[in-house]
């Protein structure tokens, strides 16, 4: 008996393994070999970032700020960014290499990728150093500001959810219930001008 | 097709336009008067579809609604995102009834467009902590045992704009980032057991072949529970959109996790923290802390007529109230409708097949005396767990969760007919 129960499939070679498998985790594994510096980053950013994610990571319209809104979490608007929210640096290169340029994926290289990432470091003040080369070497030594604020699902110690006792049927509010917020008067629906919702 | 037999625009018959005409209840029912005593054309004069030969059998190979019915269609919110490839759009709920979403109209969400996969060049990699890393065809896993779940899907970010209050005016667009259907496909038990895991594995990570890769960490537990990889939904192949050739299906569990176009299953030890489990799914709290990992979606409930694109338009008297409820715990047992803004409440009747992690339909029928209503509905599971207000949750969360609203919807009906969406106290 080796292990498969219908010898469907076929063994997975290395090489195929590799071109597939290329996620990466908090403690580094799967970071690939090299390197590339802040300087080399800003440079590549501006020919493959800018467009959508600004300059210094300040995002032009809707598409995503990169930089900035440290202390803002606790705000009535926070600004989720690498630096202020994200808790790992392997999520930045792991997805920078998966997923970006928007329409381009796949089209940077390794090194290209540790570049871009010091420059997002730079950008975010985790490092200050135009000159600072992130590679695969000292990658686990840098932690971003907000790791210690994820914390496990506890929605059930919100207790509102479980009915530890028949919900209320019958005279369940004091008074008469009041309407303390419209949609029609934010309209922001798509084909409500002239209040008449599309669909 | 002749010109006799042109219907008028759906937009033209819209209960909307009838209502803005002024064809009030009152004057509805005398016109139906002055029919009767005429006689209604309708049934006194031969009708087109009475006289001419309609379509024959091979005109329709793949067959599409009426088109009558061409309002009935999904939408989106231009402002929502700042790219059609990475957004969503809407299920039309307000227009549909019973539990299964017609393919063509299930909600979408991609973060890179609709992946173009031709089948015969599709592969299915399982690697990392297992015996043998496979790589498998379709011809390969439509040769495994197959299993049929019906399951709703829900985005985790289904009714987020409405954190903050009322927002969006109609269901399709409070609670439409949802579908449910049939789904045929192979345990995933049994492809990690064709590789064989390993006794260190803890966690799997799905993989999509699209240009956005998306990832998600699961843990084993529920890989070899529940999950299915599909390759069909009620009854016929998965549309492109929803990721043909094959997904991964997560019952219960939100949307995200469901990966599209999937193409590898990794095996590991330790979550992978990846950028939609981190950046995004993950929920701020109003102390700055956000959890993560919050995979279930917990009870929930919407009155989907009348519903703000649903109005009364009938006047006083019979009124059916329709909805859907459905929970990642289990079954739906009891659905509670209320129509004065939940100071008393109704059980309402549910309807039809009533299965764990799938949709269920209730029903409420009054007699309405034209009064203005508060509608809403309140959705228990098999466990006891039931719908929060959106006050509780805020209370809890703050207004910055983004995902993970399940919170009691308000519909104010109108003496007139029409429904908004509001808040109350």
């Amino acid at each position: 008996h080796d292990g498969k129960v219908f010898g469907l499939g076929r063994k997975a070679e290395a090489e195929e393994i590799a071109a597939w498998d290329i996620d990466i985790r908090p403690d580094g594994t799967g970071l690939p070999v090299g390197r590339g510096t802040v300087s080399d980053g800003e440079v590549l950013f501006s020919e493959n970032c800018a467009v959508c994610h600004g300059d210094f990571g300040e995002g032009v319209g809707r598409w995503p700020v990169l930089a900035g809104g440290q202390d803002t979490l606790t705000d009535e608007r926070p600004e989720k960014t690498i630096g202020s929210y994200w808790p790992y640096l392997s999520t930045v290169y792991d997805y920078v290499r998966r997923a970006m340029p928007f329409g381009n994926a796949r089209s940077l290289s390794d090194d290209d990728v540790y570049a871009l990432t010091a420059y997002l470091l730079y950008l975010n003040d985790v490092v200050t150093d135009e000159e600072f080369e992130l590679s695969n070497e000292n990658f686990t030594e840098i932690r971003l500001p907000n790791e210690e604020n994820f914390i496990a699902d506890d929605r059930d110690a919100e207790g509102h959810d479980m009915a530890t006792s028949a919900p209320c049927m019958e005279s369940c509010k004091p008074g008469p219930v009041e309407i303390t917020m419209h949609a029609r008067i934010l309209d922001v629906t798509p084909g409500s001008v002239d209040d008449d919702e599309a669909g | 097709m002749s010109e006799t037999k042109t219907p008028l625009s759906p937009a033209a018959l819209s209960r909307r336009s009838l209502l803005k005409a002024g064809l009030s209840a009152g004057t509805l029912a005398g016109t139906a008067v002055a029919a009767r005593a005429a006689g209604d054309p309708l049934i006194t004069e031969v009708q087109d579809w009475n006289r001419y030969l309609g379509d024959g059998v091979q005109a329709r190979p793949y067959g599409t609604p009426s088109p009558y019915e061409a309002h009935v269609v999904r939408r989106d919110v231009e402002w929502l995102t700042a790219a059609t490839e990475s957004s969503v759009n809407f299920t039309p709920l307000h227009e549909l009834d019973g539990i299964i979403t017609p393919n063509g109209l299930c909600f979408e969400r991609h973060h890179a467009g609709i992946a173009d996969v031709d089948p015969a060049a599709h592969r299915l990699m399982i690697n990392g902590l297992v015996d043998t890393p496979l790589v498998f065809t379709m011809e390969d896993l439509k040769r495994f045992p197959r299993e049929n779940r019906l399951y709703f899907l829900e985005c985790a970010a289904n009714s987020g704009m409405e954190w903050r209050g009322s927002q969006l005016n109609g269901c399709q667009y409070t609670h439409g980032m949802v579908h449910c259907v049939m789904y045929t496909g192979v345990s995933l038990k049994l492809l990690l057991e064709e590789a064989g895991v390993k006794t260190s594995a803890k966690w799997v990570m799905p993989e999509g072949a699209d240009a956005s890769a998306m990832t998600r960490s699961i843990p084993l537990e529920k890989a070899l529970d529940d999950c299915l990889v599909a390759f069909k939904m009620n009854g016929e192949a998965l549309r492109p959109e929803q990721g043909y050739p094959l997904r991964l299906v997560v019952p219960g569990w939100e949307g995200n996790m469901w990966v599209k176009w999937l193409r590898r299953i990794e095996v590991g030890d330790e979550p992978w923290h990846q950028r939609e489990e981190t950046s995004k799914y993950t929920d701020l709290l109003a102390n700055g802390k956000a959890r993560r990992f919050t995979w279930v979606m917990d009870p929930k409930s919407v009155i989907t007529s009348p519903s703000p694109q649903a109005p009364i338009t009938h006047g006083k008297g019979p009124l059916v109230i329709s909805g859907l409820a459905w929970s990642g715990n289990g079954r739906i047992s009891r659905v509670d409708v209320s129509i004065d803004g939940g100071r008393n409440w109704t059980t309402a009747r549910l309807d039809g097949p009533s299965l764990s992690k799938a949709l269920h339909r209730f029903y409420l029928d009054i007699a309405w005396d034209g009064s203005p209503l508060l509608l809403q509905s309140r959705a228990m599971d098999e466990h006891g767990f039931y719908q929060p207000t959106k006050n509780e949750l805020r209370a809890a969360r703050g207004e910055n969760s983004i995902y993970h609203n399940n919170g009691i919807q308000t519909w104010h009906v109108k003496a007139d007919g029409t429904v908004e969406n509001v808040e109350v106290s």
